[in-house]
């Protein structure tokens, strides 16, 4: 948009404004001197949208030149996208019994099941895909609700100060001191039960997961607050949902996309401790979790049932982290990593 | 409301903004701070009207009280109007439509005060489009239409620029076209140079002036630096501890002071038009804690002329003389002030010519071979430390080395020179 300006002025040296444009500021600015020379035509009917872009470009060519965060951003996307087209393609669906089994010596890697069978014949590849599907739209569900929120929460908190910011933060306290395991558990099994997908646990992870995002947002907008373009803004008559929305929310919107991406890591891990407790994602529904506890008790003779859930989960989790810490480093280049 | 400015309201020369008997007051732990006690001022159609003070004498905090951008944790007093119309206790959304549209505000530091993630053109057609009815191609041919006029070069391309790719000068020229976007009836610039290289403020000033010419604006100046106020204002008003203590036209306060903190301001400032080897006469002290309400004039302890009344009853702003009604300044002694003028504040240094002896006298070894001069003290050697402490309490310094010289000098400068040419 920006390249598109230049271009219009540089092309367009024969004075082409719109005849609007002209009365207009004949009329709005008629006290305005005019101008000695031309008016040349620079907008188009996109208006000031691609400003943003050309921000944009810079943290995304930031993010491009580090080759673990993309390479770890290529993997999330094959795994996600691999693992829907492996549902549809696969020559077993997740929930066929085949007639082979686990036993003794058999039912391992093979070219007809190249994670193996598990001791009642379920195809593993088939179920591991449709687990790590799962597990990725649940991820991404939670990161979803769960920013969106807590950034609602904690701008609000953050922008109004006073009663605003204290009931919204203790209630945000409330929140975290809930122990979110055991909700997730009570509210996670009754939804599980009720409608045995993932939808509804991602729903119930997101409702509860916000808090650390909200204290984030609060802070950088209680700082961002006191600075002068928000008094600026202010003095030019804009109003404070324009403030909070157009000025502050661009200027946060750094710490609140990697906090998103830290959620999607923490939400798979979530969702793989409750399913392993048996109380996310209900069979016949499988997820990453539930299949590392079925494979749980024969790990010493079927060592597939846990290892390839397992190492899914460990390089979903990996990847999202790297995407973060690249993300972070694209965002704020001073900023070292945090992460250990 | 007053009668009295109900009828002003159809008189053209009624006054746009009206402050009467504003207080500001913040509650802080050590106490309450009494940040302005009490500023009375007008502001005619077209005027320029110059606010000095050193920090803290609740220039700016008047400002942004008439704005209504002070927090909610101030408790304001009196009264604010814009042509008649109450400001001071409308509620945010209520005063939306006058800010940026009648009365708009430049800020001290054009470094914080656009927003980095937009484009300048972006928060130009914001600032447009907040108070009219355009498409965002128009606002964006007025922006660049307003970049032009603030003197930035070739607008149409720097309009997509981010405020991170102009210069300090360049961004306050963007923040003056923000606000003349609308053009505004009241220009209120906090402090507009300060933030400043002294080469770029004669420049920015330039602009202000433009800025003032294309919208007719009247524009309240607030400064610390007087050679500022020279050059541009038509009235002065000179703040200390929260009240305005003299106000007068320009002419009347560089003129006749008659109040010894003017005096003493006139006196710290290092002027051109004198041969260089007149002496600076700071004021000495410090200015008051606004902690608390103060007993008697909060200038006494740092004033010349301070006698027993000074401690107990703090002046009203009262006529200078009969003549001149328009020049008010509060101080029980305003004649003796007058008549005395600047010599009324003790000169800081000895001169060069005594430096020199003294040197040559005091200083052992090294420094009495030096040759004297204004070159060697300002960069002093080991000799000259210990003229400094000889010469116990004036350090060495005169009109070169006076920390303000460069900025004053340098605003009054083009300012005269302007004032020359038609």
């Amino acid at each position: 948009m920006a390249r598109r300006w230049k271009k219009a002025a540089v092309g367009n040296e024969s004075s082409n404004p719109t005849a609007a444009g002209r009365d207009f500021k004949r009329r709005r600015l008629g006290r305005l001197p005019r101008a000695g020379s031309e008016t040349r035509h620079i907008g188009d009917e996109h208006g000031l949208s691609g400003d943003v872009r050309k921000q944009w470009q810079i943290v995304l060519g930031r993010f491009v030149r580090q080759p673990r965060a993309m390479v770890s951003l290529g993997l999330f996307a094959l795994l996600g996208i691999g693992s829907t087209l492996a549902g549809l393609f696969w020559h077993y669906s997740y929930l066929d019994l085949t007639n082979q089994i686990a036993t003794f010596g058999h039912g391992g890697p093979s070219f007809q099941h190249p994670f193996g069978v598990d001791t009642i014949g379920h195809d593993l590849f088939a179920q591991v895909m449709e687990g790590t599907k799962e597990d990725v739209q649940t991820a991404l569900l939670v990161a979803a609700i769960s920013s969106l929120i807590g950034t609602t929460i904690g701008a609000l908190a953050g922008y109004f100060r006073s009663w605003v910011d204290t009931i919204l933060m203790r209630f945000t306290d409330f929140i975290l001191a809930v122990p979110l395991l055991a909700i997730l558990a009570v509210l996670g099994n009754l939804a599980a039960r009720q409608s045995g997908s993932w939808f509804w646990v991602a729903i119930i992870i997101g409702v509860l997961a916000w808090t650390y995002v909200a204290r984030l947002v609060r802070a950088d907008f209680l700082s961002l607050r006191e600075r002068d373009f928000v008094e600026a803004a202010r003095a030019i008559g804009a109003s404070n949902r324009r403030i909070i929305i157009r000025h502050l929310l661009p200027n946060a919107l750094g710490p609140i996309i990697v906090n998103a991406t830290l959620t999607v890591a923490n939400a798979i891990i979530l969702e793989s401790t409750l399913s392993y407790l048996g109380l996310g994602i209900q069979p016949p529904e499988v997820s990453l979790g539930s299949l590392i506890a079925a494979g749980e008790g024969d790990t010493t003779t079927f060592w597939w049932l846990f290892v390839f859930p397992a190492a899914f989960i460990v390089v979903m989790i990996l990847c999202v982290n790297f995407i973060g810490d690249g993300l972070r480093e694209a965002f704020d280049p001073r900023k070292t990593r945090v992460r250990v | 409301m007053n009668p009295i400015h109900a009828q002003n309201a159809r008189d053209p020369y009624a006054p746009l903004l009206a402050i009467d008997g504003l207080e500001v007051e913040f509650r802080t732990a050590e106490g309450t701070v009494n940040a302005v006690r009490g500023v009375d001022l007008e502001l005619r159609p077209g005027e320029v009207l110059g606010i000095v003070g050193e920090s803290g004498s609740g220039k700016s905090v008047t400002a942004m009280a008439a704005m209504g951008l002070l927090p909610r944790s101030a408790s304001v007093r009196g009264s604010v109007r814009f042509r008649g119309e109450e400001l001071l206790h409308l509620r945010e959304r209520q005063l939306m439509p006058f800010r940026g549209k009648a009365i708009s505000m430049i800020f001290q530091d054009p470094m914080t005060s656009l927003n980095p993630v937009y484009s300048v053109g972006w928060q130009i057609v914001e600032a447009i489009r907040a108070h009219q009815d355009v498409s965002k191609e128009e606002a964006l041919q007025i922006s660049i239409e307003l970049l032009r006029k603030v003197g930035i070069p070739n607008p149409e391309d720097r309009v997509a620029n981010y405020p991170h790719e102009f210069s300090g000068g360049m961004r306050q020229r963007v923040v003056i076209a923000i606000a003349i976007a609308n053009n505004p009836e009241v220009i209120l610039a906090d402090e507009p140079t300060t933030a400043l290289d002294v080469t770029v403020q004669a420049q920015v000033l330039d602009t202000l002036r433009t800025a003032l010419e294309m919208t007719h604006a009247a524009l309240l100046l607030i400064t610390h630096d007087l050679g500022v106020i020279a050059g541009i204002a038509d009235r002065v008003l000179v703040m200390y501890a929260g009240r305005p203590v003299e106000i007068g036209t320009v002419d009347e306060i560089f003129y006749n002071p008659s109040m010894p903190y003017t005096l003493g301001l006139l006196g710290s400032l290092p002027r051109v038009d004198t041969d260089g080897s007149e002496k600076l006469r700071p004021i000495p002290g410090s200015p008051p804690s606004m902690i608390g309400k103060p007993t008697g004039c909060p200038f006494a302890p740092r004033c010349p002329l301070a006698a027993d009344v000074c401690q107990e009853r703090e002046p009203e702003l009262a006529p200078v003389n009969a003549q001149t009604p328009s020049h008010l300044a509060a101080c029980h002694f305003t004649k003796q002030a007058h008549d005395r003028g600047i010599s009324l504040f003790i000169a800081t240094s000895v001169d060069l010519d005594s430096a020199s002896e003294n040197l040559a006298t005091t200083a052992p070894g090294s420094a009495s071979s030096k040759a004297p001069g204004s070159e060697e003290l300002r960069a002093p050697g080991p000799g000259n430390y210990v003229l400094a402490e000889g010469l116990s309490p004036a350090g060495p310094g005169g009109y070169e080395t006076a920390p303000d010289g460069h900025e004053g000098s340098g605003a009054t400068g083009p300012a005269d020179g302007e004032e020359t040419t038609p």
